[in-house]
């Protein structure tokens, strides 16, 4: 606590403070706003000035010199063209992914469960999120391996694992987020009211017609929020890609790729999963997902 | 809502291979750090703990986790005072770009990690090496507390619009000084919150690979580091194994504190 001059220091601020409502607003807000806005606001602003830039081709030194040519490049070059398009549509078959298997689980722990288990069953979710993201990559890859367990699972069918790779790469992102889906979704199917179910029985639908019309627009807002989390942190994952990947390049890599060599150019393709995931965002405020974040 | 038989049976089917989908990698991950043989082919052919004593000395697991901890410890802290501070801000005045300090405060989680690890590398890089602070255990800290405040944030903040200023104006008319009213009232409302946020800054912190990556010096080395550095090296497999096992186990702590510390926040118990 910071002294003042008197018998009790503590209690004199205190006093001060209690009258002057601002002065208290501004003693909370300084330092974490200084902390947000200098140190991270002010990063991401030099990295984004800096994708104006370009490099010297011998020395890899950063020439500071304004020029659009590095998103001139990034709209141009048919590599890079293709990553972005090959990245946001991991992004988009992971997230429907994540929705199509969340969804039963949801609807099982919220509304079909015993009520008394369901507690357990949403722990159960809760579990494999505190466990690291490393170690469930490292799963995949032990699962994907050669003669590992996908293989001998397969086998008898005939057939052999999918190895590393695009599809590796997108089950595991998939196995990695999907908490993120189940548990909104839990939430909202958990809060939809039981007398709007039996409305709709008494009105004649089936589960079905009930399930469509009346649950499903009720849970889509949920759907949405735990998309934002499965859409953005697909897009910008580099480090799945990299352990059961094989070759596969997303566009996080390719920012990684680029980082020693052309800092300007790597800063550049940064901008490409801002904007996307900004659009994304734009894109599904009006389902009102964002207030469920 | 009504379910036939089929529906029932079904859902319950589908979920209990969603749960299996979800557990079996986790599974498999605890069985690996028993396999004798050194690759992961299926099945293994036998079990031991001989690598659970081998990991248990290995030097660089040590040293990476004592690393971790620090980092963890130090970005926790730094966290629960930003946090906290933001979160009586947001939710006890009302003040111009409100809404904007909210947004502010979850940017550093909902853009890319690549992009946040640049971004911090650079500006460490342009501003504090020129000042003789190179990268080390202190940016690694302080990268980890730019997204970590956001944990605290959330849970103080909701545990504030929860429980109404009126608590803590009752107890001034009644003649509490504000400290004292801080300290007699409104801490004891949030601490649960505290806890809770203060236990996901430190998972998030202790689990961060991508921030870490950038802004860790030359010989700092947290333990997702150490494990990515080995995962690929297939004489270091097995202490990779015991190391991802005991990563598991210890994952069910966090669950169970934050079952009782929401417990805590039931409307039955003493807050």
């Amino acid at each position: 606590m910071r002294t003042e001059a008197g018998r009790h220091p503590a209690r004199r601020l205190a006093a001060v403070l209690r009258r002057r409502p601002r002065l208290r607003l501004t003693l909370l807000l300084t330092a974490p706003l200084l902390w947000l806005t200098v140190l991270y606001l002010g990063s991401l602003a030099v990295l984004f000035v800096s994708a104006f830039w370009t490099t010297d081709s011998f020395t890899s030194q950063v020439v500071k010199v304004w020029s659009t040519d590095n998103f001139h490049a990034l709209l141009t070059t048919p590599v890079y063209r293709q990553v972005v398009l090959r990245s946001v549509a991991v992004a988009l078959a992971v997230t429907a992914l994540c929705a199509l298997l969340a969804l039963p689980v949801a609807f099982y722990t919220a509304r079909v469960a015993p009520p008394r288990r369901r507690p357990l069953l949403v722990a159960a979710i809760l579990t494999p999120l505190w466990a690291s993201y490393l170690v469930k990559v490292y799963a995949w890859r032990l699962i994907l391996s050669q003669g590992g367990l996908a293989d001998w699972m397969l086998a008898p069918f005939g057939l052999r694992g999918p190895g590393y790779g695009l599809p590796a790469t997108v089950l595991t992102l998939t196995y990695l987020w999907l908490p993120y889906m189940i548990l909104p979704l839990h939430t909202a199917l958990a809060q939809v009211p039981d007398g709007l179910l039996d409305a709709s029985a008494d009105l004649g639908a089936r589960p079905g017609r009930t399930f469509r019309s009346v649950v499903l627009p009720l849970v889509l807002p949920s759907a949405a929020a735990g998309s934002v989390f499965t859409f953005s942190l697909s897009l910008g994952d580099y480090i799945t890609v990299q352990i059961v990947g094989g070759k596969t390049q997303l566009i996080g890599n390719l920012v990684y790729s680029h980082i020693d060599l052309d800092l300007p150019m790597a800063a550049a393709l940064g901008t490409v999963p801002v904007v996307v995931i900004v659009l994304y965002l734009l894109a599904i405020r009006r389902t009102g997902a964002l207030d469920n974040l | 809502m009504r379910l036939g038989r089929t529906a029932r049976i079904a859902l319950r089917t589908a979920a209990a291979l969603g749960f299996a989908v979800i557990y079996v990698p986790l599974g498999l991950v605890l069985l690996n750090s028993l396999n004798p043989d050194r690759s992961a082919g299926w099945p293994p052919p036998g079990l031991t703990g001989h690598w659970w004593s081998v990991a248990a000395h290995n030097p660089g697991v040590r040293q990476a986790l004592w690393v971790s901890v620090k980092a963890g410890v130090g970005a926790t802290a730094i966290a629960l005072v930003l946090g906290t501070l933001l979160a009586f801000a947001v939710a006890r005045y009302r003040f111009f770009g409100r809404d904007t300090v909210s947004f502010l405060v979850v940017l550093p989680i909902a853009l890319p990690g690549i992009v946040t690890g640049i971004a911090l590398n650079s500006a460490f890089g342009t501003v504090l090496e020129p000042l003789g602070v190179g990268l080390g255990l202190f940016t690694v800290i302080v990268g980890h507390a730019t997204f970590c405040v956001v944990v605290v944030f959330n849970n103080v903040v909701a545990r504030l619009r929860r429980t109404a200023g009126s608590y803590e104006e009752a107890a001034q008319d009644l003649g509490a000084s504000g400290l004292r009213a801080f300290v007699d009232v409104t801490f004891p409302l949030v601490r649960s919150a505290l806890l809770a946020g203060a236990l996901l800054a430190f998972a998030l912190s202790f689990d961060e690979i991508v921030v870490t990556t950038f802004t860790a010096g030359p010989g700092v080395q947290t333990l997702p580091l150490w494990i990515f550095d080995n995962m690929a090296r297939p004489r270091q497999a097995p202490v990779v194994n015991v190391v991802a096992a005991v990563l598991v186990l210890l994952s069910v702590i966090p669950v169970y504190l934050a079952q009782r510390l929401s417990a805590d926040t039931a409307p039955s118990s003493r807050v």
